[in-house]
């Protein structure tokens, strides 16, 4: 399997990525750490004419403290991510999400916001993005916007990215007392999720976000539930979630994962 | 900014193993196409060609690294190991080859070359390496002959022996 022909650019600046954009549009596609377009491209489910490879722009290669939140830049890989002293601390479901991502040998090529970009469904980091309610940074040559996670994602490998921009970098909240808990039900480790589940404690109850289930990872908020309200809400949103069979796992077998991983969840972070 | 076109060759050059290399390749030419096809080192073996067996694995500037989801253009200027430079001379195995031949950690051979680069890195950046650690590295490699038991023998094997360099236990 070997990609079909396409020219290649490397951008030292921002602005040369971003112009080339500008000028091929929906021919481009931005290549970081090639984790999940390499493979497309080897199998020929994606035929750009240009890749503009940004992994040598210093300026997106940054992870930036602010005062509520982490700037991930469009650079960093997940390995480096991982690495990030601060990370248990400022961004606890990101440490226990992470280390689910892939393999340590895709992990240290791969970047964040590539898996971001990408947009499977059963993918860890949209679902940490969607949980923790981030930001993601759009810029073309022309302007510069945040897109909530929940209205980047539009549906299975699409997003709200037009042709011309660029993901700069996304803004992660940092947690401030909160609990977090991260599971996930694959084949293997390092396989992509049959059910992926991230719960947190929120100021008026809890939110369970789930991944692998419908076309985009999808968060739901509740109220402080226990006993059978818990697990109506639970049964519910395992329902509304749309789940499909497929080769890997029967609809009933994912919604039955929502009801049970999200129960534990629940109780992880509300003890 | 360098940009280059789809229909000619271009020059790619970078340290392999120490040694500086050079040859053309198309954009489109993927990093393990380049070491095999290019280069004639051959030791890096291809899978799979999208990243899930793991055979390809090879070190660029120290990251483990899935060449066949790498572009050679990607690695101009960059230091690239591969199973070619473990060997400390051409007749003798480093220390962690020779646990994998004490131990039978190779049987078909297909996909040692990427398995002895994730260890080797791995080996390097964690001197006391514990069952468990070993195991979640391999779960980015396939093998099909071995079971995976004689090669995470041999793992721990060739850490201790690192973490003690007294004497040659094999003439391998
Ligand atoms: S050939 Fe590269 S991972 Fe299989
Ligand atoms: S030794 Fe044959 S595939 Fe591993």
């Amino acid at each position: 399997m070997k990609p079909a022909a396409f020219d290649y650019l490397r951008a030292a600046t921002t602005s040369e990525a971003l112009e080339a954009l500008a000028q091929q549009g929906g021919d481009a596609r931005v290549l970081a750490g090639g984790q999940s377009l390499m493979a497309m491209l080897n199998m020929r489910l994606a035929k750009p004419k240009l890749l503009v490879d940004i992994m040598r722009i210093k300026e997106l290669r940054r992870i930036e403290r602010q005062k509520d939140a982490v700037v991930i830049g469009a650079s960093v890989r997940q390995a480096e991510l991982l690495a990030w002293p601060a990370l248990a601390e400022a961004l606890p479901l990101v440490a226990l999400a992470l280390p689910w991502v892939g393999h340590m040998q895709t992990r240290s090529r791969g970047t964040v916001c590539g898996s971001l970009a990408h947009a499977d469904p059963s993918a860890e980091m949209p679902l940490t993005l969607v949980a923790l309610g981030g930001e993601v940074l759009l810029r073309s040559a022309k302007r510069r916007r945040r897109v909530a996670a929940k209205d980047f994602f539009a549906g299975m490998m699409l997003t709200a990215r037009a042709d011309d921009e660029l993901i700069e970098g996304i803004s992660l909240p940092i947690a401030r007392d909160g609990r977090f808990a991260f599971r996930e039900v694959a084949r293997r480790h390092g396989d992509f999720a049959i059910v992926a589940c991230a719960a947190m404690k929120t100021s008026s109850g809890v939110r369970l976000a789930v991944g692998g289930v419908a076309d985009v990872p999808t968060a739901r908020d509740w109220p402080r539930l226990d006993g059978t309200a818990l697990d109506d809400a639970l049964n519910a949103f395992a329902y509304e979630l749309g789940a499909r069979d497929d080769v890997h796992a029967t609809a009933r077998y994912r919604r039955d994962l929502v009801r049970m991983i999200g129960r534990d969840l629940i109780g992880e972070v509300l003890q | 900014m360098t940009r280059l076109n789809s229909n000619a060759r271009h020059a790619v050059r970078f340290t392999l193993n120490g040694k500086p290399v050079e040859a053309e390749a198309e954009p489109r030419m993927l990093l393990s196409d380049f070491l095999r096809h290019q280069l004639g080192a051959t030791g890096t073996h291809v899978g799979c060609e999208h990243g899930v067996c793991g055979a390809c694995t090879v070190i660029v500037d120290g990251m483990l690294t899935r060449s066949c989801l790498t572009l050679a253009a990607q690695v101009d200027g960059c230091e690239i190991r591969t199973v070619e430079g473990l060997a400390p001379s051409a007749d003798r195995l480093g220390v962690l080859q020779q646990a994998f031949r004490r131990n039978h950690a190779l049987q078909c051979g297909f996909c040692t070359a990427g398995i002895l680069m994730s260890l080797d890195h791995y080996l390097g950046e964690n001197p006391a390496p514990t069952e468990a650690g070993i195991r979640d590295l391999l779960s980015g490699h396939l093998c099909r002959c071995t079971g995976y038991t004689p090669i995470i023998q041999a793992a721990l094997e060739a850490a201790a022996q690192l973490a003690s360099p007294t004497k040659e236990t094999s003439d391998a």
